[in-house]
């Protein structure tokens, strides 16, 4: 009888252990993980240096941190369904960015309304743009950035180009770790985590995909959809300039076009990671493996000496054939 | 008048408007040569947009018409201007490629947005590789045409609206247009009819790219050099320039004159703002606010009319 019961028992697990292999390898955001982790042994090959491995693995977490914080923000905007995507984030990372060191002006009591400041920023940033797509009607994408022009204006206009540099404690905490892992990175992995919450397991995050699934059909089945919408945004918006804060203490100072190549990056880290563009399907996990892939293939290539020309040529190639690998026909509903 | 009538003539009223402020502050643009100078830079912003146009007709959207755009430009005043041979033949290549990533967008049912954010990484570094800085100049022929002085109206009038017409009669009138607004509109209803989509999405994108190519020479004949950043601009103008025009994100309706109309009403925002002597932190943020303001019209128009 124990026997069997062991038997039973033994036959469970195994069959447990094989179905949870196969939906593992049915994730759409392992391929993420699987590109991160050949690009970084293919750098490593290059890279003359012993402590190599140790000090690409911290830059990588250090960079991909950026993107993964602007990256969940896009996510949720992205997940509310076709049509949405919010281009206004590297205006509002640097207005965040710049509004906020310029009133800490490198005073370090001054780093807590610094923060607030800049997630204030965020929250009006986000608030705005939903203003233009609920009231307006303008559609997601012309409207952030349309805003994204003002925001821009703005950061212009409050600093004239000067760089502001943070104050002392903030330089140190954004450039320092914590037990070999950057705080960039703990920061990161805490926003993940909180994302990854909303999205599984918290009833915001299946109110979000319902409305991007099919939103007249979620608005009848009682989804709040404008207040689901507007959390969204200002989330995102929020994120934005939590990420704008944290940039500019980490390089030294808020400039103008320090957000320009998060435009790509949160979208690009959003689809490489597996979430479906047609929105209603989005995951978090993929975020990171597709932000630590893209920060290695910029050091991969680096690495080999290429120029700038052939650099950017490569990334361009290597990001179309990831996603045209990675996808799956029949994903887009 | 109903919806349709107000909507179509909205792009029309915004530049009326706008050309009536411009004329106000500034009577002396009020000829041959203010014209010109007006809208001058109109013309490739034009070409821009219709060929956003064409892929926003299907449905998908293109975020590297700016880097391509300025790629364009670049090979036009090197190789075109100096082995024209060459010269076109790269351009003729580019526009294959355009028609081969329709092509893997559809066959792969890969998301647009994506696969051309990579592709402008691609062209970018084209650019790059061909004119590392900027340079080069254009061959005389294209400078002699974008400048030549043609009776009674500016080149900068004539040829907007030869494009406007031209692309109309190609998406409204033509069998190929119809079909091309079909597949935004229903890809399952033209796919059961016996057409191939496939076929039809790679000529939707192969036209966008050969309009890419115009803007970029026509940029080039105005410009006279090129560098490898020409033009980023255009990939976030001709999207709001064929929204302005009255065209939709889905469902293959679009305006091709509409979209022109957009591109002039947005090139003169640019110039209405230097006569205003607004300080130049503002510049950009004042175009914004033109773009928010002429949408917002749009819904007023939308509304009142849904009232009666």
């Amino acid at each position: 009888m124990k026997m069997i019961e062991n038997k039973i028992d033994a036959h469970a697990t195994h069959s447990a252990l094989v179905r949870g292999l196969v939906s593992f390898a049915k994730k759409q955001w392992i391929w993420a993980y699987f590109a991160a982790g050949a690009t970084y042994f293919v750098t490593l090959l290059v890279v003359p240096t012993g402590g190599g491995a140790g000090a690409l693995l911290y830059a990588a977490l250090t960079f991909a941190s950026f993107a993964v914080i602007v990256g969940v923000g896009q996510m949720f905007v992205v997940t509310l369904g076709p049509g949405n995507v919010d281009l206004s984030i590297p205006a509002t990372m640097t207005l965040a960015g710049t509004l906020a060191l310029k009133f800490m002006d490198t005073d370090s009591s001054l780093v807590v309304p610094g923060i607030l400041i800049a997630i204030g920023v965020g929250l009006a940033c986000g608030l705005f743009n939903f203003s233009l797509i609920l009231v307006l009607r303008i559609p997601p994408i012309i409207a952030t950035l349309s805003s994204s022009f003002l925001f821009q204006s703005l950061a212009i206009w409050s600093n004239r180009g000067l760089r502001i540099k943070p104050p002392e404690v903030l330089a140190n905490f954004s450039t320092g770790g914590f037990g070999g892992v950057p705080n960039v990175a703990i920061i990161a992995v805490l926003v993940s985590i909180v994302g990854w919450f909303v999205l599984e397991r918290a009833i915001a995050g299946r109110w979000i995909s319902a409305v991007g699934q099919n939103q007249r059909a979620a608005r009848l089945a009682g989804v709040p959809v404008n207040a689901v919408r507007l959390g969204v945004y200002t989330g995102c918006a929020v994120l934005a300039g939590l990420t704008g804060f944290i940039l500019a203490c980490f390089s030294g100072g808020a400039n103008l076009n320090m957000g320009t190549e998060y435009m790509l990056m949160s979208i690009a880290v959003v689809v490489i990671g597996g979430s479906s563009i047609a929105g209603g399907n989005s995951n978090v996990p993929g975020i990171w493996g597709a932000a630590l892939f893209m920060f290695l293939i910029v050091s991969m290539l680096n690495s080999y000496g290429l120029g700038a020309g052939v650099r950017l040529m490569l990334t361009g190639l290597i990001i179309v054939s990831v996603v045209a690998l990675a996808s799956r026909t029949g994903r887009r509903p | 008048m109903n919806r349709e009538h107000l909507r179509a003539l909205l792009p029309f009223m915004s530049l009326a408007i706008l050309l009536a402020a411009v004329f106000y502050m500034q009577p002396r643009a009020m000829s041959y040569f203010g014209l010109n100078l007006l809208f001058n830079l109109a013309i490739p912003v034009a070409l821009a947009t219709v060929a956003q146009m064409m892929i926003l007709m299907i449905n998908d959207i293109d975020l590297s018409i700016g880097t391509f755009v300025s790629f364009c430009a670049c090979v036009t005043a090197t190789f075109v201007q100096s082995d024209p041979v060459i010269g076109y033949a790269i351009l003729a290549g580019a526009i294959l490629v355009y028609a081969g990533m329709g092509a893997i967008i559809h066959v792969r049912k890969l998301p647009a947005i994506v696969v051309t954010l990579g592709m402008s990484f691609f062209w970018a570094g084209m650019a790059i590789l061909i004119l590392p800085s900027p340079g080069g100049s254009a061959p005389d022929w294209l400078r002699t045409m974008m400048t030549a002085k043609t009776p009674f109206l500016p080149v900068a009038i004539i040829a907007p609206i030869i494009i406007g017409l031209s692309m109309h009669y190609f998406v409204k009138r033509s069998a190929l247009g119809v079909l091309l607004r079909g597949v935004g509109g229903n890809e399952q209803a033209i796919e059961r009819s016996g057409w191939s989509v496939l076929r039809l999405k790679a000529v939707a994108y192969g036209i966008a790219g050969l309009l890419c190519v115009l803007s970029g020479m026509a940029l080039v004949g105005l410009a006279t050099s090129a560098d490898a950043n020409i033009a980023l601009r255009y990939t976030l103008l001709s999207i709001a320039g064929v929204i302005l025009g009255g065209g939709e994100f889905t469902g293959g309706r679009v305006s091709p004159i509409g979209a022109v109309v957009g591109a002039l009403t947005l090139t003169l925002a640019a110039s209405f703002l230097s006569f205003l002597h607004l300080s130049s932190d503002w510049q950009i943020g004042a175009q914004g606010a033109i773009l928010i303001l002429v949408l917002a019209a749009r819904l007023i128009f939308t509304r009142r009319e849904a009232t009666i």
